[in-house]
């Protein structure tokens, strides 16, 4: 361990669903500064332990914590340093955009000017202005999604969880959403799941892959790349991810 | 508690940017008026007082309170927005407290919009105003008891009509146990403290003390340990079915 650059720390962490394992005895960890690609077939296990460092599932086995905080033991400290986006963004529909930020930003302990300006400051990064008083329902899904993105950044968390931001997106949004990711990755610590690879290359420093709820590669985009004679990331992908 | 009243205010606001909150006034209005004045016949009665509108309380009770407690999980967790609440920095009892003491707010609401009653008979004779007011309240908490039972069975499904049916099913059973219906098929063979545990969980034998004008605080004991318990097997539910 060195010290207070490793924000979520995840060892030996295994989930099981009655007889299917859905994560392993996966261990690995997040420094400050790194985006970090959470790669695997549907169904690999990306959500579930996802859903486990952000404290919605409980944990069959294993430790994890975030900023130094267990994520069972120590629930709420951590989950005040954690930004995140669940898969498919779900929202309150009936919400304006306003009203729903400022939902968060209440549970999340602000109020007042400090309020208006952590909402003010969300919208504006994410160009939520032009939807600012608009019901959610009625957003398209770039907007919806980009709401769903301004929740989870609204208390400038340590560290972020996006899980699969970008799927369902155009590319103009995908292309807005890498470079919000770029802009906020010095100073956290992200992770994306992903089953895209470009999106690796793109924005992570970064990437581990899990198959069947193991893991099977942590390293490099590069070095992901550097192991398949065609340098296709696909090619490995494929490989890594089948052979188990 | 801060948490609790953020989530009291966000989920009042959901009631009334939707068309639920207005429609079960409506409904709920209509439907105690019309039962006072065609069925409870309060006019014909001759008699200054309100027992002809809070008769059929338990009765009405029986399928609205389903109707707005349905939503209060199952409708969080078909849309996935329960993964965004219960990963806040919010103590999931405080979710739930917060749930219910909006829909019970809700509910007051209606019941304080059936003042013209009140007016009526205190225009038309002299009323005794005491007998009234522990009327209002006898029927308030025993909307919260049915509002707890609701509450709690609404996180065991996501499937709202479900909810709705097996609330207002146990509602049925919890209002019906004083009554010979229910005590006659107990007679005869089951020992009599059984028959009188029985009859003691009725609801209708609480409330027929209180809208006696009488506040005793075996009734009011009765009615508060319920909400509790029905509370608190609710908040393990929702913990218990957290990604299921």
């Amino acid at each position: 361990m060195n010290g207070a650059d490793e924000m979520i720390s995840i060892q030996g962490l295994t989930k099981r669903f009655d007889a299917l394992t859905a994560v392993d005895n996966i261990t690995f960890s997040v420094k400050r500064g790194e985006v970090l690609g959470f790669l695997g077939p549907n169904g690999a296990g990306k959500s579930t332990t996802m859903k486990m460092l952000t404290g919605y599932l409980p944990i069959t086995a294993g430790k994890a914590s975030v900023c130094g905080y267990d994520v069972e033991s120590r629930a709420l400290e951590s989950r005040h340093h954690v930004g995140y986006l669940p898969e498919g963004a779900p929202l309150y529909g009936d919400m304006t955009t306003r009203a729903f930020l400022g939902f968060i930003a209440e549970v999340r302990g602000y109020s007042g000017a400090e309020k208006q300006h952590s909402i003010e400051v969300a919208v504006k990064r994410l160009g939520l202005e032009p939807v600012y008083n608009r019901p959610i329902e009625t957003l398209s899904k770039g907007f919806k999604r980009r709401v769903g993105f301004a929740q989870a950044i609204l208390h400038d968390p340590d560290v972020l969880i996006l899980d699969e931001p970008t799927d369902g997106l155009d590319p103009n949004q995908k292309f807005q959403v890498r470079e919000l990711i770029k802009t906020m990755a010095s100073d956290k610590a992200i992770v994306i799941s992903t089953h895209i690879l470009e999106e690796v290359t793109a924005v992570c420093t970064r990437a581990v892959i899990i198959a069947n709820g193991k893991l099977v590669f942590d390293g490099t985009p590069e070095a992901l790349a550097s192991r398949s004679p065609t340098r296709h990331l696909d090619d490995v992908f494929r490989e890594l991810t089948t052979k188990h | 508690m801060r948490y609790v009243w953020v989530i009291i205010k966000r989920e009042l606001g959901a009631y009334f940017s939707t068309p639920l909150a207005y429609v079960f006034i409506c409904i709920f209005l209509g439907l105690s008026g019309a039962l006072t004045f065609f069925v409870g016949n309060f006019f014909e009665r001759g008699q200054a007082d309100l027992n002809s509108f809070f008769n059929f309380h338990p009765w009405l009770y029986l399928f609205l309170i389903p109707a707005v407690s349905m939503r209060l999980w199952a409708e969080e967790r078909k849309t996935g927005t329960v993964e965004l609440l219960l990963t806040l920095p919010t103590p999931t009892w405080a979710v739930v407290i917060g749930k219910y003491l909006a829909a019970w707010t809700f509910i007051a609401i209606a019941l304080i919009l059936t003042f013209p009653l009140w007016i009526t008979v205190n225009y038309l004779g002299e009323p005794d105003n005491g007998v009234i007011l522990t009327s209002y309240i006898g029927s308030l908490i025993m909307a919260g008891g049915y509002l707890a039972i609701g509450s709690c069975l609404s996180a065991v499904t996501k499937n709202q009509v479900i909810a709705f049916i097996i609330s207002a099913v146990a509602c049925f059973l919890f209002l019906m146990s004083g009554v010979e219906l229910v005590q006659s098929f107990f007679q005869g063979w089951a020992p009599d403290f059984v028959l009188d545990t029985i009859r003691s969980l009725s609801f209708l034998t609480h409330f027929n003390v209180i809208s006696r004008g009488v506040i005793d605080l075996r009734d009011i004991v009765y009615f508060a340990s319920l909400i509790g318990v029905f509370l608190y097997v609710n908040t393990a539910v929702v913990d218990l079915t957290r990604g299921a």
